[in-house]
Parts: C-alpha cells; structure tokens; sequence
C-alpha cells in the first residue's frame, strides 16, 4: 500500500511537466482559436481576443490557467461557445468510459481464455489457431477492420447501427467495443498463452498434479494466480492503448466521447479543451498503475513484503 | 472458456435491444460538422447555420425553390430611393417560450450582429445597413446603427447605398432576433437546451455535443399547423464516408455531403437518391501578388490560368459534381449572364499558344523553367486537384510545381500572411445570392483578399456599383469588374461548387436551390 502511494504522489509532478509540455506546445502551433476562411475585422478578433485574455503575456496566461486549475476550473472551451471544458469532459466520460471498460472486459475475458485454451493444448491445432487469430488482430489496424465491421454487420445484415450514439441504445457500442478490445484481445491472448505455460511446467504445478488434484483445482488453486501477474503488468499500457486507440474508434464511429475532443480541439486550436483532456487522460493512466500497483500487491506476496 | 461465452451472450442481447429509429415523424439529417454555437449572431459554419434556420425566423425567408418570401415579417415598404425598408411583424407573433416576438427583438439582434463584442464573423455583411460599419471598426456605439422599432409590430431599417439583396439577406442567420431576457439572463451561455429560446418553427430540445442536436416543433410558430415534422435530429457526421455508410444502414434521411469517390457507384446504385445542384460557391487558386514570382506579372498568371483544363477537372476528377469556372461569379447568380468570358472562345490550340508565348514573355523557357509552389490545407480532394494542375502546367509549359499540404490553420496563417506563400488553393461559398457576395472579396481591403492584389480600377468598379441607383447598370459595372479580374488573374477560378446530398425517397417536398437552403418545415415523410 504505502510504495503505491509513494508511486502516485511521485506522479503528480509527472502531470504537471505534461501539462507545461502540452500547454506550450499547443501554443507554439501556428494559427489561433479564431482563425477562420472567413477572416474577422480587426475591432471583432480583437474582442474575442481580449474576452478570452489571449492579449496577456504568455507566462501570465499560464498562471491564469494553473490558479484556475487549482479551484478545479479548467476554463471555458474556445469552439464549444457557451461550454465549460469541465462539461464537456463530463458528457464525453460516459461515453468513453462505458466504451473502454467494456473493450478491456471483453480482451481479459476472452484473451485470458483464449490464452489459457493455447497453453491447455500446446502445438495442437487449437494452440495454432489461437496465434494465427492473435497475430491478425495485432496486424490489422482499428481503421480498417471498423469499415469491415459496419459493412458486414450494419449495411448487409442491419443488426448493429453503423455509427452515432443515442442515449439508452446499448447497441450503439458493440461494434465499436469489438474493434477498440481486438488488438488489446490479442496481446494479452499471446501474454497469457506464454505465462500459463510457463506456468503449468513448474515444479510445484508437477507436484500438485502427483498427489492427485483433479486438474481444475491445479489451474484454479495453483496456476491461475502466478499466470495472471504478467497479464496484470500489461494493464497499464493496455488502459493507455485502448485510451489512445479511442480516439481513432470514437472519431469513425461517430461517438461522442473524450477522444474526439482531442482531434477536434487540437484542430481547431481549443487550446483549454486539449489541455483539459491532456490532463484528464493523464491522471487516468495515474490511477490506473495505482491501481494495478494494490492488485500486484494483493496477489503477489513478495511485492507486499518488499 | 465460459466467461468468454457469458460476454458474447451479453453482447447478443444487446444486438437485440438495437431498434431501429421506425419513428415515423421524426427526420434525421447528417450535418457535417458539429455546430460551434446555437447562437445565430455567432454561428459560421453551414453546418450550424443549417440548424439555426430551424430554430429562427428571420424577417424574410427563403421558399424551397429559393425565392424570398415573407418571414416574421408580413409586408414590407421600400422608398423609392431604395433606402429605407419598413417591416410589419405578423400579428401575434410569439417566441418558443410564448413571449410576443417584437420589433424591438430584431433591432437588439441587429445591433448585437454588428457589435464588436459580439464577435460575429457574419458582421461585415450589414454594412448595407447606414451606421453598420462605424460600429462594426468600433468608432461608434451599436446604438448608432439605423433599426428602429416604430412600434411593437413595426421596424424601420435605413441604408446607406440601394442594395438589391437586401431583402434576401434578411433571411440569414445574423439578423435573427434575439430574445433579451434570456440573453441577460445567461450571457454568452443562452444557446443551450433548456434556456435557448427561438422564433422559428422548431425550438431546441437536446443537445449532445458530438453526436445530436435535437430539434422539436414550436407550437407558438406563426404557422404551426402547416408542420408536418415533429422531431429533427441534426447528426455529426464529420466523416464522410461514415456517413454514407449510416445512410446505407438507414440511420439517416438526408446526408451532408458524398465522399467523391463513392458518386460513380451511387451513380449506379442511388441514382433517384442522389441530388447534385448549381451551388453559390467557387474553388479557386489565389496568387500571392505581394512577392516574386507573380508580383507584377499578369501575364505570366493569364499563362498559368489558360492551360488549367477545367473540363477535365469539372467531369473526371469531381465526377461531376462542379462545373467548370469559366468566371468568377457563379452561374445562376442573380440576374448574372449565362455566357462564357471571351478567353474562352478560343480553340485550346490558340490558348496554348498564347500562354507559351506569354509564359517566355515572363522570361521563362525549357532551360529556366518557372519553380513554384501550390500551398493547400492537406484534404485528399485537394491533392488530387493540385497533382492535376501541376501537371497540366508541366504538359503545357515546362513549369515544376511542389506541392505542399499543411493542416487548416497553419495553411490558413501561411495564406494570410503572404510571405512564403506563392499560389494558394481556396473556396468561397457566397453568403446571399448577389454578385457582390463574390466580387467584394477582391477589393484590395477586404479581409478575404489574400492575394494582395491591389487595383484602383478593380475598387472603383465595385464603388460605382454600389452606388447605381439602377439595378442594370449596377449589374453592367460588376461584370466589368469581373472581366478586370479575368485580365490580370490575381486568382485562377477553377469549378463551381455543387450541392450533393443523398436523400431518402421518403422524404417529400425536397427541391434542389442555389443557396442549398432546406427548411425542416417545408418537408414531410411518407410512409416507408
């Protein structure tokens, strides 16, 4: 618990170099938030300008924006008029929650057990099957099989909708959940393969096997745990995958979650929305380590003793 | 194995819990972009301007073959010097919330349009109106802008030069009305669901920013019971190709756009559902005539702009979906002439030699070939223009063109800025169906003008026409600045915009027009 801790608190200084990072960097970028084809009278940008304290010396727009930060304010959206960036992280989340929960869910479950099925029968046809399946979903990029997917499942078959989001239609999700879990799905599918089967050779699997325990007591009660710590080390980049791999499943399926926001905003120079987001994801992947940090620490006793 | 098998099984009862959107009375139109703002004096794009013909009304309004026909207002006088314009509200006439709609709402939603503060990027389109530009410079207060209301039913608007658009600009979004208590009440914020109030024939029900924004009917609309639509979904649909690919699924009635790919096959495959129209809009290449290589050299611009095969450009690459630009302005424009600019009269033959014999006049030959870049934002459309162009300008002449694809506001600041930029590839869709809404964007101040290019001739053309008290010869005086244009090339048009939308055959009373205006109120749906 307390080397966990230590880990987070250490990482909010990591959060603020990302956010000074991100902060200039956007502003080093060409172009302002109210640069449009239709250019603007002078008077008018000027106003706009002013309204938003663009005009400010830059280290004293920075300030601004820390102070704000500190009072949780993370400013007003440049493109969304009328919206604070807080709301608008906080329509998007659940969306992009619901979506990346779920697609992490369904890579344990199904890649953990398709991992597992590979290490049971090992160099048969099953074991091969499982790889070749593993290697296509970590070949195949989410923008080409998400077209695959909506053609098949939603103009030929209409049993899924093609894209768009409406509250209350779960159904909205599942082709985008399939496409963001695939190579998430394959990864852990290859990590659990190799570490179960690693696993199922050591000495004391051996051992539990010879005095008799049936064969779904070993795997349950002796190598289900020690397999399952390199999958749960995968986690944290796994989360900041399905995080980026996001805004690629959320921009072609039309969802309206964080990561668009990340696009849009970048593109259309919403310097407060991208940091907003910035920070957000960023104290997501924090917490996430955190968190696989207190699960390694629960099923590894030597962790917690160290 | 058996958690796997639980998910699919979840995953299976959701397919069953998808249910198509069977609601009869409900239109669902794919709209592009995301709306920035519901507010009408800040909205930009056509995107947002789409949904703000909905909630709004403007003091006229535009029928759905394009005529100007009487909005909120019922009638209306002009002088006869064409400078004054009293409106007569309709009687009764009331907001969404049922607050009376008066004349006093349309003279706060005009000053507020021209008002700096307001940030409107509409507000130089109110210079007609006397007093509209001193306010917009911010040399003189909004007050000074010359609306009045007479009475609550009645609005006087003076101008400071007759203008024959007057009356359908009206119909544009910066000059709705604006409803002062909710606007006092929440500042900027007034343009949500739940506080926006509106005059038009729907008002605003939800609104999911990146998804939806949902429209319903307004029962307190002057002409309520000719609705026939309930409910309008206003979708994101940014990607073009995803979105045709929910129009396939059904998912949407009416598209914002089609990817220019797909248009041979929906040829084949959509042909009733495909509807292509003359559209107010002109894709172009902009010179910058602040620098070498085209400062001062017309002529080396006229050879460039001769040897474009826009025919090739117009029908193969766009598949039809742009006529070639033979002018500027484009046909179709009110009261704008049919007839093709004199260049164009000649055989190619004779316009290709005529452009070598300019291009060596400009110094320039096989062993000095000119060197030159085309700047645009990186789209694929763009490119396979400019991949076009540059070869047509190597075919011809010998020229060697770089491409160079920067994102949207990098290209936009390049452009703007004049200084590495040397051709630049840009649009214009006009913003009212008037000649000027395109010939203005030249003058040698006017904030579209990027090209630099500065001709006295060019600026009092434009002048004298707008000061022509006779709607001819103002039309005369802008074809002369037109063909001034077409003389020194300071831009090279190169196709007229078309309309392209997918509709569904359920949905009635869509009619093709220029200003791509279509009304959810003029619409109803059959049955499927």
């Amino acid at each position: 618990m307390i080397p966990a801790l230590r880990r987070l608190l250490t990482s909010l200084p990591t959060l603020l170099v990302l956010l000074t990072l991100s902060f200039f960097l956007m502003r080093a970028a060409p172009g302002g938030p109210f640069d449009a084809e239709r250019s603007l009278p002078p008077a008018i940008e000027a106003a706009l300008v002013a309204e938003y304290r663009l005009d400010a010396p830059l280290w004293r727009q920075y300030l601004d924006y820390l102070g704000g930060l500190l009072r949780g304010d993370l400013g007003p959206s440049f493109q969304y008029e009328g919206y604070r960036v807080s709301e608008l992280i906080a329509a998007g989340l659940p969306v992009s929650m619901s979506l990346g929960l779920l697609a992490m869910s369904l890579a344990l479950l199904l890649g953990g057990a398709a991992g597992l099925h590979a290490a049971l029968n090992r160099g048969r046809a099953g074991d091969h099957a499982v790889g070749l399946l593993a290697v296509l979903g970590l070949v195949l990029p989410g923008f080409v099989i998400a077209p695959l997917l909506i053609l098949l499942f939603a103009v030929q078959l209409g049993w899924l909708p093609a894209g768009g989001w409406m509250p209350g239609r779960p159904s909205d999700l599942v082709l985008p959940v399939v496409t963001l879990a695939l190579p998430q799905l394959a990864i852990i599918a290859r990590l659990s393969r190799s570490s179960f089967a690693e696993v199922l050779e050591a000495p004391y699997i051996r051992t539990a096997r010879a005095k008799g325990l049936p064969e779904r007591l070993v795997l349950l009660r002796h190598a289900l745990r020690p397999a399952l710590l390199p999958i749960l080390s995968y986690l944290g980049p796994a989360a900041a995958g399905l995080l980026t791999g996001s805004v690629v499943v959320e921009q072609i399926f039309d969802l309206p979650g964080i990561g668009r926001y990340f696009v849009q905003g970048a593109l259309n120079r919403d310097y407060t929305l991208v940091l907003g987001v910035v920070l957000f994801y960023g104290a997501l992947i924090v917490l996430f380590n955190f968190l696989v940090d207190l699960a390694y620490a629960a099923l590894d006793p030597r962790v917690r003793s160290a | 194995m058996r958690p796997g098998a639980g998910l699919f099984g979840l995953l299976l009862l959701l397919v069953s819990a998808a249910s198509p959107a069977a609601d009869e009375n409900l239109l669902r139109i794919g709209n592009g972009q995301e709306p920035e703002t519901l507010d009408p004096h800040r909205g930009e794009g056509v995107s947002t301007a789409n949904i703000l013909r909905d909630l709004y009304e403007g003091l006229t309004a535009v029928a759905p073959d394009g005529r100007v026909v009487p909005g909120a207002a019922v009638a209306w006088e002009i002088t006869g010097d064409g400078l004054e314009y009293r409106f007569e509200l309709r009687p009764g006439a009331r907001w969404s919330n049922g607050d009376p709609l008066t004349a006093a709402d349309f003279v706060a939603g005009l000053r507020r349009s021209v008002d700096p503060a307001t940030g409107s990027s509409f507000a130089g389109m109110l210079a007609p109106i006397a007093g509209a530009e001193a306010v917009t410079a911010g040399r003189l207060p909004p007050s000074a802008l010359a609306v009045a209301a007479l009475a609550p039913d009645r609005l006087r608007i003076r101008l400071v030069r007759p203008t024959p658009h007057f009356l359908g600009l009206l119909s544009h979004s910066t000059t709705f009305p604006i409803h002062r208590p909710s606007l006092q009440r929440w500042g900027r914020g007034f343009a949500r669901p739940g506080r926006l109030v509106s005059n038009g024939a729907y008002r605003l029900d939800d609104w999911i920013v990146q998804s939806r924004v949902r429209l319903v009917r307004n029962p307190h609309y002057w002409n309520d019971r000719a609705t026939r639509i309930t409910r309008v979904d206003y979708l994101a649909t940014e990607d073009l190709d995803s979105e045709l690919k929910r129009y396939r699924a059904d998912e949407l009635d009416v598209s914002f756009q089609v990817p220019l790919v797909q248009v041979p096959r929906l040829r084949q495959t959509h042909a009733a559902e495909l509807r292509v129209a003359p559209y107010l809009g002109v894709y172009y290449y902009g010179f910058n005539l602040t620098q070498p290589p085209f400062k001062d050299q017309p002529g080396l611009r006229r050879a460039l702009a001769l040897v474009i095969d826009r025919e090739l450009i117009a029908g193969k690459l766009m598949h039809g979906l742009a006529q070639p630009a033979w002018g500027w302005v484009p046909p179709g424009t009110a009261g704008w002439p049919a007839e093709r600019p004199a260049w164009t009269r000649v055989d190619a033959a004779r316009r290709l030699e005529e452009a070598r014999r300019l291009y060596a006049a400009a110094g320039y030959d096989a062993a000095h070939p000119l060197e030159v870049e085309i700047r645009y934002n990186t789209h694929e459309d763009h490119r396979r223009i400019a991949v076009l162009v540059a070869a047509m300008w190597k075919q011809a002449l010998g020229v060697r063109t770089r491409l160079v694809n920067e994102e949207g506001k990098v290209y936009l600041n390049n452009r703007r800025l004049r200084r590495v930029t040397q051709v630049f590839r840009a649009s214009w869709i006009g913003d009212y169906d008037d000649p000027s809404s395109f010939t203005d964007i030249l003058r040698s101040n006017h904030g579209q003008n990027d090209t630099g290019w500065n001709q006295p001739r060019y600026d009092a053309l434009l002048d004298a026409a707008a000061a022509a008290r006779d709607a001819q010869q103002r039309q005369a005086l802008l074809q002369q600045a037109e063909a001034l244009i077409l003389e020194e090339w300071p831009v090279i048009p190169i196709y007229w915009y078309t309309s392209k939308h997918l509709v569904k055959p359920r949905v009635q009373g869509w009619q093709d027009n220029l200003l791509d205006y279509h009304y959810s109120k003029d619409l109803w749906l059959s049955g499927r």
